[in-house]
């Protein structure tokens, strides 16, 4: 074992001169500090490089317990800075070999960190959630054995008709989907699906059929959960989390360019 | 970030969950697909590794476990 050390860097912001929130701890119980470079502060802390190296990492990140408890630390501190001014939370996991290296970030990219405070500032990130309630079984009409089919024939027109049914069932959970994104993204500054989580996941057993997150100016929280409310209906359940730290609204490059499908409206 | 706004005030402490009451499936949709991406310098390359499917497999794996142990309590839900 090294007694090497990196810095494990959370989130970037403006520097304002306020000091780090005080008693604040990050992953691996590590003391949360600044360094300040161009006008940007960046938070870090301190991570044994026998537990936060490449090797490790790769290992830790697929043990829930690890990866839980260091996601919960890492929000709790973009939490915490967020609260003190416009923040640009980095990615789980993202450490750097030393100091040094962190300014040189802030110094080479530090417009497009700015760009992205600016983007933020003032707002918040709200999770959408849809789900499709449990589809009824298809039923077998009353008396369908007529004409004179043959149980196989009649079989397999029923099979048929499942399948056509649970393929209508899906455009039509796509474009139920679509309409509430749509309408939320209008709303929103901007809007992002992120994935949809696996029922093993969620804890739930409906399908879902919309991970999405929006980008809201802070004061239209309320009317934004209106807005969710307006769009509940009948086999569409709407789960809203938030507000978050806007975690995915943050993408450094060009958004059309970006990862995922972010419509953007600003 | 004041929670003291007049308007969406409640809704903030509502929705403002203390971290361990956050969803970890909903924190690991932003903290692995959200958030500034950076490469260069970096002891790990996160580029390279597809963060989401890792944790998607540390999640599932894991549900799978204590479904296994506790009959099927489910492990994350907020």
């Amino acid at each position: 074992m090294t007694n090497e050390t990196g810095t494990y860097l959370y989130a970037v912001a403006a520097d304002l001169g306020i000091p780090v929130p005080t008693g604040l701890t990050g992953v691996n119980g590590g003391a949360v500090r600044g360094i300040a470079q161009g006008g940007l502060i960046a938070y870090v802390s301190t991570v044994p490089m026998d537990k936060f190296g490449e090797g490790p990492l790769r290992t830790s990140l697929e043990n829930l317990d690890w990866l839980g408890r260091t996601a919960r630390a890492h929000h709790h501190v973009v939490d915490a800075v967020a609260e003190t001014g416009p923040a640009a939370p980095v990615r789980l996991v993202t450490v750097y070999s030393g100091d040094e290296q962190v300014k040189d970030l802030l110094d080479r990219r530090g417009e497009e960190f700015l760009d992205v405070l600016t983007r933020v500032a003032g707002r918040r990130e709200w999770g959408v959630k849809a789900y499709a309630e449990a589809r009824k079984p298809v039923e077998e009409p009353a008396g369908a054995r007529h004409g004179g089919e043959s149980p196989g024939t009649a079989y397999l027109k029923r099979r048929q008709a499942s399948l056509q049914g649970q393929e209508q069932d899906r455009r039509r959970a796509a474009a139920v989907a679509e309409e509430i994104h749509d309408a939320l993204t209008a709303f929103a500054v901007a809007g992002r699906r992120h994935r949809t989580q696996d029922p093993q996941l969620s804890g739930r057993r409906e399908t879902m059929l919309l991970n999405g997150a929006y980008l809201v100016d802070e004061e239209r929280g309320e009317e934004f959960a209106r807005v969710v409310d307006g769009l509940r209906g009948p086999g569409v359940e709407l789960e809203l989390t938030g507000p978050w730290v806007p975690y995915s609204f943050t993408m450094l490059e060009d958004p059309a360019g970006g990862e995922g499908t972010a419509d953007e409206r600003l | 970030m004041s929670v003291s706004e007049p308007r969406g005030a409640a809704l903030a402490a509502q929705g403002h969950l203390p971290s361990e009451r956050i969803a970890l499936v909903d924190l690991l949709d932003r903290l692995l697909a959200g958030g500034v991406v950076l490469s260069g310098d970096l002891v790990l390359s996160i580029a390279d590794i597809d963060l989401v499917q890792i944790s998607v497999r540390a999640l599932i794996m894991s549900v799978r476990e204590k479904e296994t142990a506790d009959d099927g309590e489910p492990l994350v839900g907020s």
